[in-house]
C-alpha cells in the first residue's frame, strides 16, 4: 500500500471517503434520508442498525450498485466522485465483502481472486505462474499460509472462503473494504482470526466499514461506530464514548406509540403447545405454549433458529423430536399440507419466494390453500372463489383494480394482504407470520399491525416472528427470544423494554454460539 | 404508497371484451394470423381453401395440436420435454404392430395411450424426486427412444392395416375425426386447467414451486401426475398419426418434439412456466399448418418452413420477454 502511515492519532487523518447530503428513493420511499458519513484511512468504522435501517442500501451506493439522489454528494480523497457502475468504485479502490460470497465454486483460488484482471503473458494467454505466486502472497499477507490456491472454491469452509472474498478484494488494491456481516456465519475460532485479518489491514492503512450485529466485535474492533434508523443518521460517536447500552437504544430507541394499534384481547385457552422440540442442530428443544387471542412475538438476530423454528412448527422441516400438541391433542405434523389441514397458516418470511404466485391473480392466489375445499368434484366453484376474492379485498383492504389484476402488479404491501387474506381464507387456529412487514412502506405496515391486532380479537392464536425490535415489543402480548436455536429469555409485554430484549438477542449465549447459522 | 395511486388511477377496463383481450391477448393475435392467412393465399390460390386442402391440413396436423396439450401442461409448470417426438414414434409403431399382429382394434388404441404414460410418470418420478432437470432427462430419453426404436425396426414400413383401425379416417357429421380430437380435447383440457383444483395446481407449481408446497400442495406427485397426463395426450396423438395414412413407418418423425414446443410457445406459454393455454398453442399448431400448406401453393420452398417457425418463436419470446419487463 502507497499510502501514507495514518494510525489513528491525536490529529485524525482527512477521510478516504465522504459522504455527505446523501439520499436513496426507491418507487417513491426514501429508505436514506439525507446521510453524512465518513471513513479514514486505517480505521474501522463500524455502522450498526436494525434489519431495514438503511445500512446495504448506504453500502450499495459507496460500492456503485445504486446512484444516491440528485443533491448528496461523494468525494474519495476531497474530490468529488460519481459512481455509474460497481466497477467505477472498484477502480477508485473501493472493495465490498457481501454477507452471501460472490464466489464461482468450480473455479480454483487463484482463478476466483484474478477473476476478470488475471495477469497476462506477452501473447495475451493467461500468466499462471504470475497469478498463483501472487494469490500465494495475498493469502500469506491474510495469514492464511494453509490455504492452497488451487484448491477448488466450492470444497472450501465458509470461513476459507470469505479469506478468498477478503484476498480477492485485496488484488483490486482495496484502500476502502467494506465488510457486511462478516461472522454472520462463522464459528467462533474463526471469528477471532477474521478480527485479526481485519486489524491486520488497518495497521496497513486500509480504510474498513465493517457491519455487524454483534456488539463484542464492534468494541473490540472499531474506531468509530455510526448509528442508522429508518434511513436517518442517528449519530456517529468515538467507540470509547458509548457503551452497548447506549448503541442498543440508539438503534431501536424509536417511539412505539401510536404505530403499533395493539388492542388488549382477553386470552382465551391454550392453543397450540410445544413441548421441548427439536428440529436436527437448528431448532433446540424448544418449550412454549400458545393461547387463543395473544399475539407471541419472537425476536432473535439471523440465525437465531426464529425462522427454523417456525419452518418446523408449518411441517416444511418436520420436528426430529419433541411433541406438538393442537387444542390439547398430541399432533404429528410431517408436511405443510398436514399443518394446513389441522389449522395452522404459515405467513412466509419471503413473500416473493413462499408466499405468491407471482404471474396469477388475485383469485388464483387467494385460493390456493384451500382448492380443494371450495371445490365440486374436482372442478373449483367459480362463484364461491371469486366471492373469497372479493370479501378479501374488502376484509383485508387490499388495494386493487379487481380480483382478476395480477399480484406482480401490487405493492409490497398489498401483496402481503393478499398472502394473509390466503391463509386467513382457511380459517385457522395458529397463524405464524414471519417478518409480517418486511419491506413495506410506513403506512402499509400500520394496516398489517391493525389486521393482525383484529384477527388476535376475533380469537385467533398468533405468532410473529420479526427482525425489528419496535415491531415485537408493539405488538406482542410476551416475547420469546431465541439464540443459537434455543429459547433464551421471555418477557412479558409490561417488562419488555428495547433495552432488555435487545440485550438478550446480542448477548445470551453470544459466546456460546454453535456454527449453526443459517 | 405512490405506486398505489397510481394503480388505483389508472384506467379501469370498460368491459368484458377488453378484459377478454386482455387475457387472451396472445392467442387472439394467432387466430387473427390465422384468418389473415387463410383470406390472403385463399385470394392468391383458391384451390388452398378448397375442402380437400383443408382437409389435408387438418387431418394431417391435428396430432401435433393434441401432442401440444401435453406439452404446454409440461411448460407452464415449469418443466419440458423434448423426448415427445421419439416417444410418439414408438407409440405409432408398437400401435400399428398391434394392429396387423390381429389385436382386436381397441387394444392397438389402449395400449399406447397406457406405455405412453408409464413412460412420461418415469421421466416425471425422476423429475420431481430424483430432482434431475427435465431437459437432461428428456435428452437421454430422447437418445434412447429414437435409437431403440431404429435398432429394433431397421426403419421398416407398416402395412397391412385393418380399415377399421384407422380411426383419424373416420368421419362424424362430415368431419374428419382428427378434428374432432383437437378440438374436443382443447376445450376440455382448457377448461379443466382453468377450473379444477389439480389444473389450477399446474400454473401454481410452474409460477412458483415454493410458495405452492408452502400452500399445500403436493409439489412431487402433482409433478408425476402431470407428466403421466402429458403422455395421455402423446399416446393419443401417436394414434392420430399412425393412422392418418394406409401405413406407417416405423421411425421417428424428424423435428417432431421441436414442432410440439414450438406450438405451445408460440401459442403463449410462457417457456418460464406459470402462464399459458392449450387453446393458444392448438392455434398456432393450425397456424404452422396453415403456413406449410400456403408455401406450397405459393411455390416456396418448404424449407422456408422452418425459418418461419424460428422466427415466430423468437418473436414470441421476445414479446413475452418484453411483457414481463414492463409489468415489472
Amino acid at each position: 500500500m502507497n499510502q501514507t502511515d495514518t494510525r489513528p492519532g491525536a490529529a485524525p487523518a482527512p477521510p478516504f471517503v465522504q459522504l455527505s447530503g446523501v439520499s436513496k428513493t426507491f418507487t417513491g420511499v426514501r429508505v436514506l434520508k439525507d446521510v453524512e458519513f465518513d471513513v479514514r484511512p486505517g480505521e474501522v468504522h463500524a455502522l450498526l442498525g436494525e434489519n431495514g435501517a438503511g445500512k446495504s442500501t448506504l453500502i450499495k451506493i459507496l460500492s456503485g450498485f445504486h446512484q444516491p439522489d440528485a443533491g448528496g454528494e461523494i468525494k474519495v480523497n476531497g474530490k468529488a466522485v460519481s459512481f455509474a457502475s460497481p466497477r467505477d468504485a472498484r477502480d477508485v479502490g473501493i472493495a465490498t465483502v457481501y454477507q452471501e460470497l460472490l464466489l464461482f465454486p468450480d473455479l480454483t483460488v487463484a482463478e476466483n481472486i484474478f477473476i476478470g484482471h488475471a495477469p497476462r503473458t506477452g501473447v495475451g494467454a493467461l500468466d499462471w505462474t504470475a497469478m498463483r505466486k501472487r494469490a500465494r502472497a495475498l493469502l500469506d499477507d491474510l495469514d492464511s499460509p494453509e490455504l492452497d490456491v488451487d484448491a477448488r472454491v466450492g470444497g472450501l469452509s465458509v470461513a476459507n472462503r470469505q479469506r478468498v472474498e477478503i484476498a480477492k478484494a485485496l488484488s483490486h488494491d482495496a484502500r476502502l473494504l467494506i465488510m457486511d456481516e462478516p461472522t454472520a456465519s462463522l464459528a467462533d475460532a474463526d471469528v477471532r482470526r477474521l478480527l485479526d485479518v481485519v486489524r491486520r489491514l488497518k495497521a496497513r492503512g486500509v480504510a474498513i466499514i465493517y457491519i455487524s450485529h454483534r456488539m463484542p466485535e464492534v468494541f473490540a474492533l472499531a474506531d468509530r461506530v455510526t448509528v442508522l434508523r429508518d434511513g436517518a443518521l442517528i449519530g456517529t460517536r468515538d467507540i470509547a464514548d458509548v457503551d452497548d447500552a447506549a448503541l442498543v437504544s440508539m438503534m431501536v430507541g424509536r417511539s412505539i406509540d401510536q404505530l403499533f394499534p395493539k388492542v388488549t384481547v382477553p386470552i382465551g385457552k391454550p392453543v397450540l403447545e410445544l413441548r421441548n422440540v427439536s428440529y436436527r442442530d437448528e431448532v433446540h428443544n424448544v418449550s412454549l405454549v400458545l393461547r387463543a387471542g395473544e399475539i407471541l412475538g419472537i425476536a432473535g438476530l439471523v440465525g437465531s433458529g426464529r425462522t427454523e423454528l417456525a419452518l418446523t412448527i408449518f411441517g416444511i422441516t418436520p420436528a426430529t423430536s419433541g411433541e406438538i400438541l393442537l387444542n390439547g391433542e398430541p399432533v404429528t405434523i410431517r408436511s405443510p399440507q398436514q399443518a394446513r389441514d389441522i389449522g395452522i397458516a404459515y405467513v412466509p418470511e419471503d413473500r416473493g419466494l413462499q408466499g405468491l404466485i407471482r404471474p396469477q391473480t388475485i383469485r388464483e392466489n387467494v385460493s390456493l390453500a384451500l382448492l380443494s375445499r371450495i371445490s365440486k368434484g374436482s372442478i373449483v366453484d367459480r362463484g364461491a372463489e371469486a366471492a373469497l376474492a372479493r370479501d378479501a379485498i374488502t376484509r383485508f383492504g387490499i388495494r386493487a383494480r379487481g380480483i382478476e389484476q395480477k399480484v406482480r402488479q401490487l405493492s409490497g404491501g398489498n401483496q402481503q394482504k393478499v398472502v394473509l387474506a390466503k391463509w386467513i381464507a382457511t380459517r385457522p387456529k395458529v397463524l405464524i407470520m414471519d417478518e409480517p412487514t418486511r419491506g413495506i412502506d410506513v403506512g402499509a405496515k400500520a394496516e398489517i399491525h391493525a389486521l393482525m391486532s383484529r384477527l388476535a380479537g376475533e380469537g385467533l392464536a398468533v405468532i410473529m416472528i420479526s427482525s425489528e425490535l419496535p415491531e415485537v415489543l408493539g405488538m406482542s402480548d410476551r416475547i420469546l427470544v431465541m439464540n443459537g436455536g434455543r429459547m433464551v429469555s421471555t418477557f412479558d409485554r409490561s417488562e419488555a423494554t428495547p433495552d432488555v430484549v435487545g440485550a438478550a438477542m446480542t448477548h445470551a449465549g453470544g459466546s456460546d454460539r454453535q456454527g449453526s447459522a443459517a | 404508497m405512490s405506486m398505489e395511486t397510481a394503480t388505483a388511477r389508472r384506467v379501469i377496463f370498460p368491459s368484458t371484451l377488453a378484459r377478454t383481450i386482455a387475457a387472451y391477448g396472445q392467442e387472439l393475435i394467432i387466430l387473427f394470423a390465422i384468418i389473415a392467412l387463410f383470406v390472403v393465399v385463399g385470394t392468391v390460390a383458391p384451390r388452398f381453401i378448397s375442402q380437400t386442402n383443408l382437409t389435408s391440413i387438418f387431418v394431417g396436423n391435428a396430432y401435433i395440436a393434441v401432442a401440444a396439450i401435453g406439452m404446454s401442461m409440461i411448460i407452464i409448470s415449469g418443466h419440458i420435454d423434448v423426448s415427445v417426438g421419439s416417444l410418439i414414434g414408438v407409440l405409432a409403431t408398437i400401435s400399428g404392430t398391434l394392429a396387423v399382429a390381429g389385436y382386436p382394434v381397441w387394444v392397438a388404441w389402449t395400449v399406447p395411450i397406457l406405455v405412453g404414460m408409464l413412460a412420461t410418470s418415469f421421466i416425471g418420478a425422476l423429475v420431481a424426486y430424483v430432482r434431475i432437470p427435465s431437459i437432461v432427462v428428456t435428452l437421454g430419453m430422447l437418445s434412447i427412444l429414437k435409437g431403440g426404436l431404429i435398432s429394433v425396426t431397421s426403419g421398416a414400413w407398416i402395412t397391412n392395416l385393418p380399415t377399421n383401425y384407422l380411426i383419424a379416417q373416420f368421419r362424424l357429421f362430415g368431419v374428419p375425426s382428427p378434428v374432432w380430437f383437437m378440438v374436443i380435447l382443447t376445450v376440455l383440457a382448457g377448461i379443466w386447467m382453468r377450473n379444477s383444483a389439480f389444473g389450477r395446481s399446474i400454473y401454481a407449481i410452474g409460477g412458483n414451486p415454493e410458495a405452492a408446497r408452502v400452500a399445500g400442495i403436493r409439489v412431487e406427485r402433482s409433478t408425476v401426475v402431470i407428466f403421466a397426463i402429458h403422455g395421455f395426450f402423446a399416446g393419443i396423438a401417436a394414434i392420430l398419426f399412425a393412422t392418418q395414412l394406409q401405413v406407417i413407418q416405423s421411425t421417428v418423425p424428424a423435428n417432431l418434439e421441436l414442432t410440439v414446443i414450438t406450438a405451445s410457445v408460440v401459442g403463449g406459454v410462457s417457456i418460464l412456466g406459470g402462464t399459458g393455454t392449450v387453446i393458444g398453442s392448438t392455434l398456432a399448431a393450425i397456424l404452422f399448418a396453415a403456413i406449410g400448406s400456403s408455401l406450397i401453393f405459393l411455390n416456396v420452398s418448404a424449407y422456408w418452413l422452418r425459418a418461419v417457425q424460428g422466427l415466430l418463436i423468437l418473436a414470441t419470446v421476445l414479446a413475452d420477454m418484453a411483457r414481463r419487463h414492463r409489468i415489472k
